[in-house]
């Protein structure tokens, strides 16, 4: 092994450096037959019977390594998961690297078998990708853009245009894990309790909609968490969306970090969550198929979407006291507060 | 695995409200209790306790923001004292988007000032040692419950030598406005919900004047709902008996006595002066000053030029935090002032009591109970 101990500029020059960054440390741990020809483009088998979906994302985490994954495992969860939420089921991955001059080369071999692990679980293959090297200073460490495909099968049909007043609302699991671990791991308070939740979401979608279950539209609450999601949700349907808080599904470590910090656990992302609008009467179907899916353990009901009102909020929350309040999409982020 | 609280169970709540409403009944007149910490004032907008109290218990927030009684003037300072040239200014969030005389440090920031947000003071600690060749100003707003963290990281910097950490004090502490206020025959209050984190500090024996002097019944309570009622039915219920005495509820975490090492640290760095409520104007006794052998770390007498402080047209933040009205009452509540242009600084935090209103109780549909 030749590479040193940190990222040179010389690396990105694409002469031979570039050449012994990509042969010793990309290509061993991507390998495929697809990258492996190392051509300006990956050309690939016709795609399965079906409708194509395309996505693509940048990652930017501060920090990059947290309890629960690393950036690179996460920029393939949060790839594969967009195309999940969109019905499609995932195949091909584009990973492209933009590093800071003197990143450590052991960070990238981290971030580099997280995608590796990400990928192998999610059952997806990276075809294509790029490295750069920015001068220090001029960025973060190492920023990470993908792009997916997928093909969403034929009858497929998911998305809020489907959705109807009086569905049921499901988590898959507790809210606001990611969310909350980055912020402790920022702040130095990371204890084992914390624990991103980050994961690739296909195999859960995919038993969820064998159940048969009648699912009209999933969303993935990253950034903004369910709040923003529900949010977008209402806006692109016309429906209210209100979530019941003695349902809400919140860790007590989450809680706790939230209270600390003056944060919602509900506008706090997450990266291996999926929020389900469905048929009520499937909810019950729903929630046993997620339940025995190690990934959705932690099912749940948490609101349901209701008629539009004039004097109501478009999201709300009801409160253990059978109050309702509105739950406003805040301009900026939360401001700390003193006490 | 599921946080569910017991202090949040819907049937415990029920059975608090139907204890509260009978106790309520058996008194036969209506009550006025008053919370003085913003994270209680959060807290009963946050679980809509308000409307199902009415009309037998009304609600009214106090002075419980530390960033909403903070006059503009310290703002203006501080501002005024981040466009000297070398000077960096640390701070709390709550106060970054208050509206000074002109701008806000969030609009000052956008011009150029130097400042940046911090969650601890230990942060612009850093911040300190990471620009030696600046001057690092924390603006140190609080109550007893900041105190003694803006006291120990006063503590930290001597230890460590180092001499470009500074602090513009704008602290008070609780009681003496609660003399104040519970003498005020306007508001005409019946009781109070005491502080709990302050009481953490300050131990609950020192709000017994309340019940001596003004004969008024108090609780200590926590921040869950569960905790709010249960402080509710106990002021209740002593207006009922007749009694009034300052009941602990908040025993997992209060004593009667204070923290002794906050109170050492406390007294090493500070000393009580007269100090400017918004709205209240100044009450004796009520900041907290750098001790005068503390002099060369307070950047409150560095000589500079602060405007002629001028409160937002129109804003009525001043009779929100006193109780004389509630926030819907102010013209500009939901209209020209919300939370992400604020007017008066009871907007801004999440502790102000226009900010929880507005975030928690807008959509009720019916005039303030």
């Amino acid at each position: 092994m030749t590479l040193p101990d940190r990222i040179l500029l010389a690396h990105g020059a694409g002469g031979r450096k570039t050449r012994e960054l990509i042969e010793e440390l990309l290509l061993p741990s991507l390998s495929n037959e697809f990258l492996a020809t190392l051509s300006d483009a990956a050309v690939m088998p016709p795609l399965p019977e079906g409708r194509p979906a395309l996505t693509t994302d940048g990652f930017v985490v501060d920090p990059p390594l947290f309890p629960g994954g690393d950036l690179g495992y996460l920029s393939v969860c949060g790839t594969v998961n967009d195309l999940s939420v969109a019905g499609a089921e995932p195949l091909w991955l584009t990973w492209s690297l933009i590093l800071e001059e003197g990143l450590e080369t052991s960070l990238l071999r981290t971030c580099l078998e997280g995608a590796v692990r990400a990928a192998r679980e999610a059952g997806v293959r990276i075809v294509a990708g790029d490295t750069k090297v920015v001068p220090k200073g001029k960025g973060d460490r190492l920023f990470i853009t993908t792009a997916g495909l997928g093909v969403v099968p034929p009858g497929r049909d998911l998305g809020d245009h489907r959705v109807l007043p009086g569905d049921v609302i499901l988590a898959t699991g507790p809210l606001g894990d990611h969310g909350a671990t980055i912020m402790a791991s920022r702040h130095g308070m990371s204890g084992a309790a914390l624990r991103s939740d980050c994961a690739p979401l296909n195999g859960l979608i995919a038993a969820l909609l064998a159940s048969g279950a009648e699912v009209h539209s999933l969303h993935d609450p990253t950034r903004g968490g369910a709040l923003v999601t529900c949010h977008e949700v209402s806006a692109r349907t016309g429906l209210r969306m209100v979530l019941e808080e003695t349902h809400l599904p919140v860790r007590a470590e989450v809680a706790a970090l939230c209270q600390l910090l003056g944060l919602a656990p509900v506008a706090m992302p997450c990266e291996g969550r999926a929020l389900i609008w469905l048929k009520e009467s499937d909810a019950p179907l729903a929630i046993e198929a997620l339940q025995s899916h190690p990934l959705g353990r932690g099912a749940c009901a948490i609101g349901r979407a209701e008629a539009p009102r004039k004097d109501r909020s478009p999201v709300a929350m009801r409160t253990p006291t059978g109050e309702e309040r509105p739950l406003d999409l805040r301009a900026g982020a939360d401001l700390p507060r003193i006490c | 695995m599921i946080a569910q609280e017991p202090f949040r169970d819907p049937r415990l709540l029920d059975a608090l409200f139907a204890a509260i409403r009978s106790e309520a009944a058996l008194l036969g007149r209506r009550s006025s209790f008053m919370e003085v910490c913003g994270t209680h004032t959060h807290a009963i907008a946050e679980a809509g306790l308000r409307r199902r109290l009415a009309p037998q218990v009304r609600l009214i927030s106090g002075p419980g923001c530390p960033v909403c009684v903070t006059p503009v003037e310290y703002l203006d300072r501080a501002i005024a004292l981040g466009r000297l040239p070398g000077v960096r200014l640390a701070t709390f969030g709550d106060l970054f988007r208050v509206p000074s005389s002109r701008g806000s440090l969030e609009t000052a920031a956008a011009e150029g000032l130097r400042v940046e947000v911090v969650y601890s003071p230990r942060d612009a600690l850093a911040l300190a040692s990471a620009h030696p060749e600046e001057r690092v100003v924390f603006l140190a707003v609080g109550f007893e419950t900041t105190a003694p963290a803006i006291a120990a990281t006063l503590a930290e910097a001597d230890r460590l030598g180092m001499r470009n950490f500074y602090v513009l004090s704008g602290h008070k502490v609780v009681p003496p406005p609660l003399r104040l206020l519970a003498s005020d025959p306007g508001l005409a209050l019946d009781g109070l919900l005491l502080p709990g984190h302050v009481s953490v500090l300050t131990g609950w024996g020192i709000f017994e004047f309340l019940a001596t002097e003004f004969g008024l019944p108090s609780a200590v309570v926590g921040f869950t709902p569960a905790d709010i009622l249960l402080g509710v039915l106990e002021l209740v219920r002593q207006r009922r008996k007749g009694e009034a005495r300052v009941t602990n509820l908040y025993g997992r975490a209060v004593r009667r006595e204070e923290n002794a090492e906050a109170r050492r640290l406390m007294g090493r760095y500070f000393t009580p002066v007269d100090s400017e409520w918004r709205g209240m104007g100044v009450i004796p006794e009520s900041g907290l000053a750098l001790r005068p052998e503390w002099a060369e770390r307070d950047a409150g007498l560095w000589p500079v030029t602060v405007p002629e402080p001028m409160e937002p047209a129109g804003c009525r933040c001043g009779e929100v935090l006193k109780g004389a009205i509630s926030p819907p009452e102010c013209p500009l509540f939901a209209a020209a002032c919300d939370p992400d242009s604020p007017v008066g600084a009871c907007m801004v935090s999440s502790e102000g009591t226009c900010a929880a209103w507005y975030r928690h109780e807008r959509y009720r549909g019916e005039a303030a109970p």
